[in-house]
């Protein structure tokens, strides 16, 4: 069962918004509702997220992301459609088992904190468990245990008033851990905080998400930060979910000429992995092979350097044109002493940007292993090159 | 029909229709009546007995004691001095006067105060009831103070309760209408945050809206101190008690003496009064929590 799962889901906002949706239904635009005075947010909205997983939605301000996240908690009730939180769709509940709902299941992190400036930090973490009715001691014990996961545990007696935009957010996100929710969502929570931090506070919340596996629904307008954190993404443009799709999906396959012109602008270099640029080998040399057979295949396919692999294609390491050429010469006729093994290897995982490092060190093609140490594929260096530049700027240089 | 005059015009009876409703409450409220007076009437009796119980000296160190603790020690000295003046100046009974009147006010914006904030905050969260209640507080606050107490003296003749209630009717709009603001005024995003967490309405008011409005609340009872002392004066036209009788002394003899005197010892409360509450705003949590201290600089 997927954490969350939305189903057509509308929001409009004005008199009769029920009429708006029926219009949409029937292929009125936003623009002439909005003539009529009514306000399309959210239109048709699908999209499911799964336990574990950060999902993020991404789109410019005016995309309806952050109604369409409110409709996840209930904070805003879709106009049409279905939103099942664990099974369980809660537009169909009373306004106090929606309370419970949010109390047990869902709590969120706000862009501008929404910290109480009148309550500590470690009464403020440790709202969502008063809420709940945990005795003081109980709760403060719980969010003092949050607060040491974000790095806070010394600013428990401090107000939020003493601490830096970085840290206050901290706490906004310590408040939504120590609620002890399976689902978290973040809306914008990065937003207002400055580049550098930001970047550090993501790494967090990845780190966090590993240790805890919760299951994250972040709204960001910034498509580098959704690329970084998002296991999928949802795009949205004017109310409506244009591409659901993984960061390589979107950034290789957009939906259409608006994802294409987002993802033009994206650091590919952050987002892309190894496994998305890396070829098949063209040609392998047998670890029971001898240096006779690597002159030939290095003849044949003018290349200077031959992985060696055992039968089972883990990599043993490389061979070099001149060893073997050497080793022809004095007639040996196995690899004995021939293998270099201290090359440099990457994972399938390994994002392009780090991968530049790699490719300096070694001569020929950077070998990627997969699962036990396998080889899975070969990145050459012109194909590293290739891989940074956009759909986009290809373009431009043909035109 | 000439545009000249308005003979056209039906007469309309307005003040009639008040006298009416004022005759109707007056034969079939008395019990009501009765309840709010005996309530009143104990209450005010009850706390000036007390406040002029304390020796005056003592009374003196009291209040400065409590300026200096929420204002600082230059308020304080205002304070003795201020109230010293009072106890100095010839004018018979001034001092047990001002603290007849001080006891009123206490009363009048306490109860004024009970009043306006649940009908501020049913205000604040509901705009039917907002749109209503505006007009009606701007009614009871621009009504000529004096209009007030008519319908009191009818229920009540003579004394302090036709004072108080004209007074609790005159000092309450502030205490409603700062209440409101105040609420209204609080981060939408604190409030979500409430709801986020599934906390219910009432726990959302009063954890987070009141709270954080409670710097423009003080406000409010600022405004409804100092009006309540203004009106305190007026109703001891009524008989009241308090400074309000040797001030309408000195108007009806024409003492400038004694009107001066009494009009100094009402300013003196009033400053009091004003820098007093005042400064309880600064002193709480939210307004607090505000100011940058010193202490973050020094373990950040």
């Amino acid at each position: 069962m997927p954490a969350i799962k939305a189903e057509g889901i509308y929001k409009v906002f004005g008199r009769n918004a029920e009429r708006g949706v029926a219009r949409l239904h029937n292929g009125d635009s936003r623009e002439t509702l909005r003539a009529d005075g009514l306000t399309a947010a959210v239109i048709d909205a699908s999209f499911q997220v799964d336990d574990g997983e950060i999902f993020v939605v991404m789109g410019l301000s005016g995309s309806g992301k952050s109604t369409l996240i409110r409709t996840v908690n209930g904070l805003l009730e879709p106009t049409a459609g279905s939103m099942q939180v664990h099974g369980q769709d809660i537009t169909t509940l009373s306004p106090k088992a929606l309370r419970a709902v949010r109390r047990d299941r869902i709590s969120m992190v706000f862009q501008h904190f929404a910290l109480f400036p009148h309550r500590t930090v470690g009464e403020n973490a440790a709202y969502g468990l008063k809420v709940r009715g945990l005795n003081r001691s109980d709760r403060m014990a719980k969010a003092d245990e949050a607060l040491r996961m974000v790095g806070l545990d010394k600013w428990a007696g401090s107000l939020p008033g003493e601490l830096s935009g970085g840290m206050r957010q901290r706490v906004g996100l310590a408040r939504a851990l120590a609620a002890g929710t399976d689902i978290l969502l973040m809306d914008e929570a990065f937003s207002a905080l400055d580049p550098l931090i930001r970047r550090e506070m993501r790494d967090q919340l990845i780190d966090l998400q590993q240790q805890l596996g919760k299951t994250i629904l972040f709204i960001t307008h910034d498509l580098n930060e959704a690329m970084q954190l998002g296991d999928r993404i949802a795009m949205m443009r004017d109310g409506r979910i244009v591409q659901i799709g993984t960061a390589e999906e979107i950034l290789n396959d957009p939906a259409n000429d608006y994802v294409a012109s987002f993802v033009q602008d994206v650091d590919r270099a952050r987002v892309l992995t190894a496994e998305s640029v890396m070829e098949p080998p063209a040609v392998l040399l047998g670890a029971d092979q001898g240096p006779r057979m690597a002159h030939k295949l290095m003849r044949e396919n003018q290349v200077s350097q031959l992985f060696v692999v055992s039968r089972d294609r883990v990599l043993r390491g490389v061979v070099t044109e001149d060893d073997v050429a050497a080793a022809v010469q004095h007639g040996q006729s196995d690899l004995a002493g021939l293998i270099r093994t201290d090359i440099p290897t990457v994972t399938e995982g390994t994002a392009l940007a780090d991968l530049f490092g790699e490719s300096a060190e070694s001569r020929g093609a950077l070998p990627v292993l997969g699962e036990r140490d396998r080889l899975v594929g070969v990145i050459p260096r012109v194909t590293l090159l290739n891989a940074l530049s956009t759909k986009g700027s290809e373009q431009e240089v043909t035109q | 029909m000439s545009l000249w005059n308005s003979d056209f015009l039906p007469t309309l009876n307005v003040g009639q229709w008040f006298n009416n409703v004022v005759s109707w409450m007056n034969d079939n409220l008395g019990p009501l009546l009765n309840v709010i007076d005996d309530a009143l009437t104990t209450l005010n009796d009850g706390l000036t007995d007390f406040l002029n119980w304390v020796p005056p000296l003592i009374m003196v160190l009291l209040l400065a004691g409590l300026g200096t603790w929420v204002r600082g020690w230059l308020f304080g000295l205002f304070a003795v001095i201020g109230l010293l003046l009072i106890q100095a100046m010839p004018t018979a009974d001034l001092w047990p006067e001002a603290m007849e009147s001080f006891a009123l006010v206490l009363v009048a914006a306490v109860i004024a105060m009970i009043l306006a904030i649940p009908i501020g905050i049913l205000a604040a969260s509901n705009g039917i009831a907002s749109r209503i209640i505006r007009p009606v507080m701007d009614l009871m606050q621009t009504m000529p103070a004096y209009v007030y107490l008519v319908p009191a003296l009818f229920f009540w003749s003579v004394g302090p309760t036709t004072g108080l209630v004209a007074t609790i009717v005159f000092a309450m709009p502030p205490g409603v209408r700062l209440t409101e603001l105040g609420i209204r005024q609080v981060d939408p995003e604190m409030v979500e945050a409430g709801h986020a967490f599934g906390a219910p309405r009432r726990q959302i008011l009063r954890g987070i809206q009141f709270p954080l409005a409670m710097p423009t609340v003080m406000a409010g009872i600022n405004q409804v101190i100092m009006l309540s002392l203004s009106m305190v004066v007026i109703a001891g036209l009524v008989g009241s008690g308090g400074l309000g009788e040797p001030v309408y002394q000195g108007i009806s003899n024409l003492d400038l003496v004694t009107a001066s005197e009494a009009g100094l010892a009402v300013v003196v409360l009033a400053i009091y009064l004003d820098r007093l509450t005042s400064a309880f705003g600064d002193k709480s949590a939210v307004a607090r929590a505000s100011r940058p201290r010193k202490k973050a600089a020094a373990t950040a």
